[in-house]
């Protein structure tokens, strides 16, 4: 044996041609695990860190003090909104394969993430998300076709041209922009939440990334500045598990939970089954609750599978087990709210079937809206001179040079 | 001698002095199982092992800060920042810490890192994937810039970086990967199997920093440029029928100050052409230059081709991009003034 000083190289459990290996995935049966007042203090729940909060069972009944309890109409509008994401999602992927977009990602196996925790906040609420969060726009109300609209670049594009297709934002949905660079908007989202706090408003900030992201060092600046100020904020890192061909281990996975960071800067740190709709909704309201009622920031992990690539530029078979997330442990989202509402007898293989023909007439309707307002290649495109718009308040002289140089240059 | 793109050329650049220099290491984001999202580092960590080509964690600041560590205790780190987009992260450990190292101990300690970054637009890739980021750097103190824009070149160049006793930031034109672009993106892409510095020898060469290229010979006026910019020079001035002598910086730190002034002295005009934004960029550097050795040369104002000062559009690429079009407009302005 040798004993010489070895550097650790973390290994994902399985590559290509190997059977996939989820073995690492510590969980917790659905129920287990106890439920904290909402006023406990961040020392005192560090438990929440290393168990993992299910709701519901492999049958889909819901177990255990983290049962929501929601109204049966509010679960078939969580349904609505994944399926719409998912369906959404598809066709966007099938439509940059056939060239009318340049780019799209999918949030494949990950729905519940945003349209659960987005059902949970309130509007007033100011979400600050990574580029795999569509769900809460579509949560939120963000309309297809202006998704679509900015995903075409085209004239009716919220972004004008300038961002690169999935980048959306909404001001009146309170969502804000996407930056495309990593973890930028977590620490951002603390500086909105403070603003909050010292405004005396009640509203509160929620971010996203995944856990690749973490490794950042703004991952560091959001939970020091959320745990000194003890801002309303709830932080949320997306374990899918990848950061295109990196395993979660890259970012320190094997050693300590995501969730365990939080206790280590003081601040509570949660982890849940973010297949699981029920408790990723539990959890988000549990956490908005401590933070509406000056119980401090809360980060929450969602342990999740990103079951498509990373993006359409990305190809997963070079470095994981294919087909690997149909052997993920904590199964499908969709799917799990819709076996679970069949059991209460407020769903049917018939209704959803029904669902999804609706919510694909939706989608196409949608996209035939959207390039009759223009694509990349057809019809009509925005004004070049928009280029030179928003890069100042007000056009600077050098910038207007430019743009008339731009305009002669096109002849 | 071996058909290479520059991908295949960096990555056997790599491969050249992994096997040489048992103290290189290359470090970065998806470059070891999965080989970069590029594939420059393709095969690399299954022929020199995991201690060798290290997949990193998403910190570029800590991939830079990294890089430094281990330079200090001796290796010669190569990393890899996977978009220049996304190197500022890191720009604290490169600006105040990597640039500086050698100055602020008096020469006792220095580090021999060479960061390799992808930068440049033509591929769709909006404001967090097209940048050209270079003017940056060259204006920190104690840094080595460097961008080839050929094969042949970015094999040689890199080579030359891994050796460098300096800290040395590598961009890598990406539009010119796999072709060189003349800035027409209607026309059909020409593989660098179609061109001469294609050719690439197999094994150990190297390209001197601080020695620029004169990549067409002529009489009536110089061009100066570098990246990606050099074949939209070249098929502009071919265009309208111009002689330009047009020179290839490849080595922005150190730079080539005799080869542009012998030129500029010969052909009494100059243009100069970068991709990167124009205020403040690395072109206002060499306009002074040329100002301050060649004044009683010039026939005529010095033009600067550039990107427009704005951030990278995704729907208007080719309206942002310095193509053909701005290229014309300023050999004309250069050729028709005086």
């Amino acid at each position: 044996m040798n004993s010489r000083s070895r550097l650790h190289l973390p290994r994902a459990p399985a590559r290509p041609g190997e059977p996939p290996d989820f073995s690492y995935v510590e969980l917790s049966p659905a129920g287990a695990v106890a439920r904290p007042d909402t006023t406990a203090r961040a020392r005192d729940i560090a438990f929440l860190s290393t168990e993992l909060v299910r709701v519901l069972d492999d049958g889909g009944t819901a177990l255990g003090p983290w049962h929501p309890h929601l109204d049966p109409a509010d679960l078939q509008i969580g349904l609505r909104h994944m399926l719409l994401t998912r369906l959404f999602d598809e066709r966007m992927q099938r439509t940059q394969r056939s060239g009318k977009i340049s780019f799209y990602i999918r949030s494949l196996g990950e729905e519940a993430v945003s349209v659960a925790q987005c059902m949970a906040l309130r509007p007033g609420d100011m979400l600050f998300p990574s580029y795999r969060n569509q769900g809460l726009h579509i949560a939120r109300g963000t309309a297809l076709v202006d998704l679509m609209n900015q995903l075409l670049s085209n004239t009716h594009d919220m972004c004008k041209g300038r961002q690169l297709p999935v980048m959306y934002h909404s001001k009146a949905g309170n969502i804000f922009s996407i930056s495309g660079n990593l973890a930028t908007q977590f620490p951002q989202a603390v500086g909105w939440a403070m603003a909050a706090a010292i405004k005396g408003e009640d509203h509160l900030a929620a971010s996203w990334i995944g856990e690749g992201s973490s490794a950042e060092a703004d991952f560091h600046h959001a939970l020091l500045f959320a745990s000194v100020y003890q801002a309303p904020v709830i932080l949320n890192v997306v374990n899918n598990q990848w950061a295109i061909s990196t395993f979660q281990g890259y970012a320190g996975g094997e050693q300590r939970s995501f969730a365990a960071r939080g206790p280590g800067y003081g601040i509570a740190g949660i982890r849940v089954d973010g297949n699981d709709f029920l408790a990723v909704y539990a959890v988000t309201q549990w956490a908005a609750e401590r933070a509406r009622t000056g119980a401090g920031p809360t980060l929450i992990e969602l342990v999740t599978y990103r079951a498509a690539a990373h993006s359409t530029s990305d190809d997963p078979t070079r470095y994981r087990a294919k087909d690997d997330h149909e052997h993920w442990p904590l199964g499908d989202p969709i799917q799990r709210l819709k076996q679970h509402l069949i059991g209460l007898r407020e769903w049917s293989e018939e209704r959803h079937l029904a669902l999804a023909q609706e919510l694909e007439l939706l989608v196409i309707a949608s996209w035939k809206e959207a390039v009759s307002f223009g694509t990349m290649s057809d019809g009509p495109r925005l004004n070049a001179d928009l280029m030179f718009e928003d890069v100042f308040k007000d056009m600077p002289a050098h910038l207007e040079r430019q743009r008339d140089l731009m305009r002669a240059e096109r002849g | 001698m071996a058909n290479m793109n520059m991908i295949q050329a960096l990555n056997s650049a790599m491969d050249v002095m992994l096997g040489r220099d048992p103290s290189v290491v290359l470090l970065g984001e998806d470059i070891g199982y999965f080989g970069g999202v590029f594939r420059a580092t393709e095969g690399l960590q299954r022929r020199y092992g995991e201690h060798r080509v290290l997949d990193t964690p998403i910190a570029e600041g800590g991939i830079v800060a990294a890089a430094i560590g281990m330079s200090i205790n001796g290796l010669r780190p190569v990393a890899e920042i996977q978009f220049a987009d996304y190197i500022y992260p890191g720009f604290d450990q490169i600006a105040s810490e990597l640039a500086r190292i050698r100055y602020r101990s008096a020469g006792e300690f220095h580090a021999p890192v060479t960061i390799r970054t992808p930068c440049g637009g033509g591929i769709r890739g909006g404001q967090t994937h097209s940048q050209s980021p270079e003017g940056i750097f060259t204006h920190v103190s104690g840094l080595k810039v460097i961008m080839p824009s050929n094969p042949r070149d970015a094999k040689g160049l890199l080579i030359t970086a891994i050796e460098d006793d300096d800290p040395v930031v590598f961009f890598e034109p990406k539009r010119l990967y796999n072709g060189p672009f003349d800035g027409d993106p209607n026309k059909p892409a020409v593989p660098w199997s179609a061109h001469p510095k294609g050719e690439v020898d197999e094994g150990y060469f190297s390209v001197p920093f601080g020695k620029a290229d004169v990549v067409r010979s002529g009489e009536a006026v110089t061009v100066i440029t570098y990246g990606t910019m050099v074949f939209v020079a070249l098929a502009a001035a071919a265009a309208i029928g111009v002689d330009a002598e047009v020179i290839d910086l490849r080595s922005l730190v150190p730079l080539d100050v005799e080869t542009i002034v012998n030129s500029v002295r010969k052909t009494g005009r100059c243009v100069v052409a970068h991709e990167a934004t124009r205020f403040s960029g690395f072109g206002a550097e060499i306009l002074a230059i040329v100002q301050e050795e060649c004044f009683w040369d010039l026939e005529a104002p010095i033009q600067r081709v550039a990107g427009w000062d704005t951030p990278y559009p995704h729907a208007f690429e080719w309206e942002y991009f310095p193509g053909q079009a701005r290229v014309t407009a300023a050999l004309k302005a250069a050729l028709e003034a005086a």
